[in-house]
């Protein structure tokens, strides 16, 4: 009983953090007290102060405003690399554990051959092809993200695959199409809306990560990666420019983590999602 | 003296119905003694009780005495004295009973070095000695085979040999038979009474199957809620049942049902209250 | 003891595809490079004639065969090609870069498993404190960005208690003792996010063992909790726990790539974004072989020391 409460009041937490995240990011326009460029040459790494609650940084710019702003790019690409995963992965993973054999075999080892590199190489590795920046970093985010996922739709495809009911829908003619659609996927889509919540976290911190060697998200776009690479060298001299971006970067990577955490309590008791 | 007796045993894990319920036995030297009931009569915590191997949360109350030294209230480094020495113990799955990254001997000649001062070398031609004795072929090459490349039957015999390595004065066996099939289970059962032969070890067998009763135990008795309702000598049991439960049990079994004819079933509505339990030492 | 040697040869076999495939994947770095990779490397200004010059030096005037051909037979033969900026030969560069890195990665994971592996199984036998206190670690050491860390702690350690120095590299071989001041912080900074996870399988595992009824028989033997620990527990958890930490070699490489950026080490994932910066695609791909290469070779060996904890993964009959 008190562990279904504890599992809403995660969902229900994680979900409300996102929320006010998303709103902010969506009204920084409206919100933010200045414009993220506008330079204040006479308060350059100013402290916090009622004017500036964040302080400003080595050009002079409104640190909070720039990190509203920022929270954009951050929830837009973290949420559009898991979502262009996910949409990838689960007809794949669906594909591969219903039909198996040779469907399984072939969908499979091209998927391991996405994983020989490690993800955070593998990204890089990507944006020394294709060029830096948000749209690419995204792209490379949602390639690490999407033999996992589909793995794990594969396996929870398996599970459900296996049970009697589908069994039976097919004993009674019912075509591969209409069992995978109304039998098999609603019933394995659980343990892969969980990863993705999970990964989430993950594309956030990798984006900021990949921002802040320069190779994701491009200035003047305000990102929490590049604002902490900025502020970097006057790190001692001005540690605000670099403590509030990251407490940002931990909040919203918090956030996910707890929506995730509690809908796999919900919808994958069995824990297929890593 | 008894081997093992129990004076008025309970156990409770936090609620208000007792798992067991003022149970009292003695179990001669020598005997197998068979403890019968389905499951959830609180047969196998007693057989726990006497090892120590409840969890935190039971509160015993009585007397359980090995050998005439009481059991209950001892620290773990006494149990662990008893444990393995004075008393064995075995469970229902031999197969998940042994650890599957230990080779079989190894996982024998373990008890023998946990009980005393025995050199590597010895320990291990004692569990080689053991390993032909519970029947495994080729013993001295397959001391280092790993438990998953033996039969079921073959690491039960393997977990009984790693059981009474120290030569134990009582054995107590939790269904050790009941995830073999048919002709494996008579095998083990064999073995254990050819152990209790030449060894003298006690057995306490606890089974809720009374084919296995029939084959190998001395006396019986019979377990339903938690109470203890009757005792009596197997051939007793059998022929002249004295208990209502214990007439309704031997009526729904197959064993001894006429073919052909409907199992009867135990109606659901027994209660523990109306039960009238057994006498303390009537055997 | 066949079984064994049969499971090693197979898994080695098993890496042959794997590091073909990645030499592909690196091999088509340059060639994917949307428009003409070698004017994007040398800028507008270069003249055709210059163009024409390394085209033909990084053979990307012939077949795609046979350019993979001459670029593995030349691998095979330690020729690793030139920088194009400083035109040292790579080789050089990786030998001077691949130490640091193997460094800063190597103390990291020890750092980690020291820190993880007895904490994870304190958390496993202990008590609801126990739990609570490493659960709180375990949230937030996977919550906060391993450069972020580092940057909070240059300023905790050398901007508040000025005792360690913010950025900079000597060589071990030099100066032993300012070497290591160099890395604590980078070390630290790898070290707890993977402790973080090393903690959680810990735990994870050595619950799931302490649960399986034969630790109960153990008990039944009389052996103390001390030696089922040590002697089964551990051994039986082993293998999840070391699976857990090939992979994470995997996270720790790819970490490694931005803190060596952010304390400034001069090693190969410095190289690496240094060398996307300056479009100098043959040194980027000599950096990606390495840590792949690295990599693959890490997932063979606990993918064996696996098989060897747990007689069964070698048998092939499965966990």
């Amino acid at each position: 009983m008190s562990r279904l409460r504890s599992t809403n009041a995660m969902i229900l937490a994680g979900l409300a953090v996102l929320a006010l995240l998303g709103v902010i990011a969506v009204a920084a326009p409206w919100i933010a007290p200045y414009d993220p460029e506008a330079l204040d040459v006479m308060g350059v790494m100013g402290p916090p102060s009622l004017a500036h609650p964040f302080g400003l940084d080595v050009l002079g710019r409104d640190v909070l405003s720039r990190v509203l702003y920022s929270l954009r790019v951050s929830l837009l690409v973290s949420i559009s690399a898991v979502a262009v995963a996910t949409l990838l992965a689960v007809p794949l993973g669906l594909l591969a554990g219903y039909f198996g054999r040779w469907v399984d075999t072939a969908i499979s080892r091209a998927l391991d051959m996405m994983l020989v590199l490690p993800a955070m190489l593998m990204a890089i590795t990507l944006i020394a092809i294709l060029g830096p920046g948000s749209a690419v970093a995204t792209l490379a985010i949602a390639m690490i993200y999407l033999p996992i996922l589909a793995r794990v739709m594969r396996t929870s495809t398996l599970v459900v695959t296996g049970l009697d009911y589908v069994a039976g829908s097919r004993a009674r003619g019912a075509s591969h199409l209409r069992v995978l659609v109304s039998h098999v996927a609603p019933n394995a889509l659980g343990p892969v809306v969980v990863q993705a919540s999970v990964l989430s976290a993950f594309a956030l911190q990798l984006e900021a990560g990949l921002s802040f060697l320069g190779l994701g998200t491009q200035p003047p776009t305000p990102s929490l990666g590049g604002m902490l690479a900025d502020g970097r060298d006057v790190l001692i001299q001005a540690p605000w420019v670099e403590i509030f971006p990251g407490l940002a970067i931990v909040i919203a990577v918090l956030a996910f983590t707890l929506l995730g955490e509690g809908l796999r309590r919900v919808f994958d008791p069995r824990g297929v999602a890593e | 003296m008894s081997v093992l007796s129990f004076t008025s045993v309970s156990v409770r894990f936090g609620g208000n119905t007792p798992a067991v319920n003022g149970v009292s036995l003695e179990v001669k030297p020598g005997e197998i003694f068979g403890i019968v009931g389905e499951s959830g009569s609180g047969k196998s915590t007693l057989a726990n009780a006497v090892m120590g191997l409840l969890p935190g949360t039971a509160q015993v109350a009585g007397s359980i005495a090995v050998n005439g030294r009481e059991v209950l209230g001892l620290d773990e480094p006494s149990l662990r004295q008893i444990r393995g020495a004075e008393v064995a113990m075995i469970f229902q799955d031999a197969s998940a009973s042994l650890d599957p990254t230990w080779s079989v001997g190894d996982q024998i000649a373990e008890t023998i070095r946990a009980h005393g001062p025995v050199r590597s070398a010895e320990a291990k031609a004692r569990a080689i000695a053991l390993m032909e004795e519970v029947g495994i072929p080729d013993a001295p090459r397959r001391y280092s085979d790993v438990p998953h490349r033996f039969s079921g039957g073959m690491r039960q015999r393997i977990v009984i040999a790693a059981a009474v390595a120290n030569n134990p004065k009582l054995l107590i066996a939790d269904e050790p038979t009941t995830a073999l099939d048919v002709t494996l289970q008579a095998q083990v059962l064999a073995l254990i009474d050819r152990l209790r032969r030449s060894h003298g070890t006690t057995v306490l067998l606890i089974t809720h199957d009374l084919g296995v009763v029939a084959q190998v135990c001395d006396r019986v008795g019979v377990m339903y809620g938690g109470k203890l309702l009757e005792v009596a000598s197997a051939s007793d049991l059998f022929a002249r049942p004295s208990h209502p439960y214990t007439r309704a049990l031997l009526a729904a079994n197959p064993a001894g049902a006429p073919r052909g004819s409907r199992l009867p079933v135990i109606p659901s509505e027994w209660s523990v209250e109306s039960l009238p339990a057994a006498e303390a030492s009537n055997g | 003891m066949s079984g064994q040697i049969a499971f090693i040869l197979r898994r080695v076999a098993l890496t042959l595809p794997t590091l073909f495939v990645m030499s592909l994947v690196v091999f088509l770095i340059i060639r994917l490079v949307p428009g003409d990779p070698v004017r994007t490397m040398l800028g507008f200004r270069a003249t055709d004639a210059n163009v024409a010059e390394l085209r033909q030096q990084l053979g990307l005037d012939q077949s795609l065969f046979t350019q993979y051909v001459v670029w593995i037979g030349n691998l095979l033969h330690g020729d690793l090609g030139k920088d194009i900026v400083s035109h040292a030969p790579l080789s050089e560069l990786l030998a001077q870069r691949l130490p640091v890195t193997f460094e800063l990665t190597g103390l990291s994971m020890l750092l980690a498993v020291a820190f993880g592996v007895p904490l994870g199984v304190w958390a496993a036998s202990g008590g609801k404190w126990v739990n609570r206190l490493t659960e709180g670690f375990v949230i937030f050491g996977i919550a906060i960005p391993d450069f972020w860390l580092g940057i909070m702690l240059v300023l905790v350690f050398t901007g508040i208690l000025a005792v360690l120095p913010p950025t900079g590299y000597t060589p071990f071989l030099k100066n032993p003792l300012g070497n290591l001041r160099y890395m604590v912080l980078p070390v630290s900074t790898l070290a707890v996010g993977e402790a973080a996870y090393i903690l959680r399988t810990t735990r994870g595992a050595v619950k799931a063992v302490l649960g399986r009824p034969f630790v109960t028989f153990l008990r039944a033997k009389g052996l103390s909790p001390r030696r089922i620990l040590f002697g089964h527990v551990l051994r039986n958890a082993g293998p999840s726990i070391v699976t857990v930490i090939g992979i994470q070699v995997g996270v720790l490489l790819g970490g490694a790539i931005i803190v060596e950026s952010l304390f400034a080490l001069p090693g190969v994932g410095r190289l690496i974004v240094t060398g996307i910066n300056q479009r100098n695609y043959p040194t980027v791909q000599v950096g990606v072989l390495a840590i792949a290469t690295i990599f693959i070779v890490v997932s063979l060996i606990t993918d064996l020391i696996v098989g060897w904890l747990d007689p069964r993964v070698a048998d092939g009959a499965g966990t």
